[in-house]
């Protein structure tokens, strides 16, 4: 085992989310917003889409360093995920190879029996027992099929045990039970949720199968699986776009409240600490961050073990700078809030008792603000994401050595002016990141519509 | 009326002070100039000489904050901070870390990014204001619905895409317009129109639903309910009352966004290959040269400062409710 810091939160930041739960289950006040949002057909679809990808981002987070045949440490680091997906991540090729090839993508000179000729060289993994490009096609379908097969499978032992389930609480027969489902008349669409599951599925099952023996998405430059580099990127995506926020909770919090509800020249300050810094334009303040973190980083190279942690470190502190600058917008809020709640009877009472301030903050003000906080998590989330890959794009993002849709971007750009052009790099993180990001920005919609007060009443 | 804005303007004083020392504290105490020079020359084999005269070169071989070799104000004056710092504030940037005048550069490039940014704006602005307010009129039909999913799936698409796909599309697959490069003059349009095109369509998602909620948000209030109790017509009440009263937001939100048009956009400029202040960003990000970064970063904040106090000014012009004490 081996615990990276963004690791460390990550599992903090689901810990506290279990928490929450656990919290939530036994209070209606909290309970009845989530419900709002797991009965919305857009939430629940979203949620299930968003649950694939969390389910990666999760199994790539616990890394362990590697060792080989003779149980020898090799020194890289590997995580659940790469232990999956042995078979993408070891089948290296030269070089470009487009998706489902068994032919590298450009021409060579190939010795065949002290005869050279210019032809597209056969690839080293994907179908190479294979006579030619007809027998491969087959073999694909097969597998395509086979993949289908198994996803359809798992779906409908899911749909069984829902079935099953419902049936049983609602002491309907089985029949009864599946034809209410498929009518869509259940308090929770299990209806959308399962098509969306379905289709999650066979994708799943899909890639799987095929991904083993072919490349999926094709191989880039260096003949790495587009489809495996696309896969890793998830855990940097959601990195960047939780952690960010998670990192700079705690000051926005103090320093929100304690504007709000101290008031006065402790307000002042806050208030002059936020403006500053919101003042500097976002991108140039991380441009200039990052530029003196690589300088540092550079010069105190021993502080960091192997590449693995110096690029993490690197994630971790991209996510603090973009939380800095994400930050003034909480804060501003959460000083609005503390300021209002800071006169209600309540929040009185406890004054004229004589109970310190911050217990009055943590334990009369903070249940109260934790929708905004809610909220603005989700909210950011997808923007955060986006981010990312523009600033990778400039080289001002996570370390080169990480995957991350910005850098397959970044790489694939070049290959533009190419003619034949090189695409399924672009199109792979253009579906990854768009699927994700369309999921969040419609849960988003859906949570903010189910915890806003001000909203929670209107019919919209 | 001047008297507000005159401490309005003061008000900026402290908050680009603080910028200031913020830069300060990143670019000369969290690494030190022996470090950028150590970076510029190359890690490992590097003479304290050549460090030295890397220094003295652009002027980082003076004390960071007081001078004891100096006379008289020298002490104080001779010295990084006040050279590379406290210069700012009269936008003297002095030399980048190349040796060219930053503030010439500065004034050169920001035309070509104003060239992009200002179109953008007002042609993203009409769009999305149009298409929103026609989105409004069919409020809860089919046409409602399908268009916020629209937007939403433009919105998650990356702005990169968009550029990509529009050379792609335009420049390389229809040949119309040249992928990248710029012109001096009018021969500067066929370079302009693919960036605006792009920096519209994908402005547009954004826009539409954040225009969307505005007017639906003034549609509910009493006034309109009041106009529609007259009997004015669905179009008086939209383009007459509803659309009036949604400029107050959206020309304060236009205001302040105009000072910062002249930084350009960092994504856009490098893609199209466009001289401005966005690629001129970029390249020093590249090259590592951190005088062009810092006098951005102070240009930036003071430019952002200023469509603040645009903003409160405009504010006072058009909304009388808001009174000037």
């Amino acid at each position: 085992m081996l615990i990276l810091w963004t690791d460390a939160l990550i599992f903090l930041l689901v810990g506290l989310g279990l928490a929450y739960a656990l919290l939530a289950r036994g209070q209606e006040h909290m309970r009845a917003p989530w419900r709002k949002v797991v009965r919305s057909r857009v939430g629940l679809g979203a949620l299930v889409v968003l649950s694939f990808y969390i389910g990666i981002g999760l199994l790539d987070s616990i890394h362990y360093r590697a060792t080989d045949a003779k149980g020898v440490e090799s020194g890289e680091v590997h995580s659940v995920f790469d232990w999956l997906a042995e078979p993408l991540r070891t089948r290296q090729e030269k070089t470009y190879s487009a998706p489902l090839a068994i032919h590298l993508y450009a021409k060579e000179t190939i010795e065949e029996n002290g005869v050279s000729r210019r032809d597209y060289p056969r690839l080293e993994h994907a179908g190479a027992h294979l006579p030619d490009l007809a027998a491969a096609r087959a073999e694909q379908w097969r597998l395509a099929f086979i993949g289908l097969g198994w996803g359809l499978l798992i779906w409908l032992v899911l749909l069984g045990l829902l079935v099953v389930r419902l049936a049983f609480k609602q002491s309907l027969s089985l029949g009864q039970s599946l034809a209410q489902l498929a009518r869509g008349q259940c308090e929770i669409p299990w209806r959308t949720g399962l098509g969306v599951l379905l289709l999650m599925l066979l994708l799943s099952g899909l890639s799987w199968q095929l991904g083993q023996h072919y490349h999926l998405l094709g191989t880039d430059k260096v003949g790495e699986d587009v489809f495996y580099q696309a896969l890793k990127s998830i855990r940097t995506g959601l990195v960047i776009g939780t952690l960010t926020t998670l990192v700079m909770l705690p000051a926005a919090l103090l320093l929100g409240l304690m504007a709000g509800y101290f008031r006065g020249w402790i307000d002042d300050v806050i208030q002059y600490l936020y403006t500053t810094l919101n003042s500097i334009p976002g991108v140039l303040l991380i441009a200039a961050a990052v530029l003196m973190l690589n300088l540092y980083m550079d010069n105190h190279a021993d502080q960091f073990n192997s590449l693995v942690e110096r690029a993490d470190m690197r994630l971790l502190f991209l996510c603090l700078i973009l939380g800095i600058t994400s930050w003034t917008g909480l804060c501003r809020l959460l000083r609005g809030e503390a300021l209002k709640l800071r006169e209600l009877d309540y929040v009185q009472a406890a004054q004229a008792m004589g109970v310190n301030p911050f217990v009055i903050l943590w334990r009369h003000l903070l249940p109260n603000v934790s929708h905004i906080v809610l909220i603005t998590l989700v909210l950011d989330f997808s923007g955060l994401v986006l981010a990312e890959a523009v600033l990778s794009y400039v080289n001002i993002g996570v370390d080169p050595t990480t995957y991350s849709w910005g850098n397959m971007i970044n790489s694939a750009r070049l290959e533009m002016a190419r003619d034949p052009l090189v695409w399924w790099s672009l199109l792979a993180s253009l579906l990854f990141m768009f699927s994700l990001v369309l999921a969040a920005n419609l849960f988003a919609d859906v949570v903010r519509d189910a915890f806003d007060p001000r909203l929670r009443n209107e019919s919209r | 009326m001047i008297a507000y804005i005159l401490r309005r303007a003061l008000y900026a004083i402290p908050i680009l002070i603080g910028v200031n020392l913020l830069t300060f504290w990143l670019f000369f105490v969290v690494n030190t100039p022996e470090d950028m020079a150590r970076m510029h020359l190359g890690m490992k084999r590097v003479t304290p000489e050549a460090v030295q005269s890397w220094k003295a070169e652009r002027g980082y071989d003076k004390p960071l904050l007081f001078n004891g070799e100096a006379a008289g104000l020298g002490t104080l004056s001779e010295t990084i901070f006040f050279e590379k710092s406290l210069k700012l504030f009269v936008f003297d940037f002095g030399r980048s870390d190349s040796g060219r005048d930053i503030g010439y550069d500065i004034s050169q490039r920001m035309w070509p990014s104003l060239a992009i940014a200002l179109p953008v704006l007002i042609m993203g602005l009409l769009t999305t204001i149009s298409i929103a307010l026609f989105i409004v009129l069919f409020r809860g039909s089919y046409i409602d619905i399908s268009a916020v999913v629209v937007a939403v799936a433009m919105m998650s698409i990356s702005g990169l895409f968009y550029i990509i796909g529009g050379q792609w599309l335009v420049g390389k697959l229809w040949h119309l317009v040249p992928i990248s490069g710029y012109d001096t003059g009018l021969d500067a349009v066929k370079f302009l129109v693919l960036p605006v095109i792009i920096g519209v369509i994908s402005g547009l998602g954004g826009g539409i639903r954040m225009y969307r909620t505005l007017f639906i948000e003034e549609i509910n209030k009493d006034y309109v309910r009041t106009a529609r109790a007259k009997g004015l017509s669905e179009n008086a009440v939209l383009f007459g009352h509803v659309l009036r009263n949604a400029m107050i937001p959206i020309l304060t939100m236009v205001v302040a966004a105009i000072p910062l048009l002249f930084i350009g956009s960092l994504v856009t400029e490098a893609f199209f290959g466009i001289p401005g202040l966005g690629s001129y960003t970029i390249d020093a990000i590249q090259t590592q040269d951190f005088a062009i970064v810092r006098a951005m970063v102070f240009l930036g904040s003071a430019l952002y400062i200023l469509g603040l106090l645009l903003t409160d000014i405009s504010y006072t012009l058009v909304d009388p409710r808001v009174r000037l004490s």
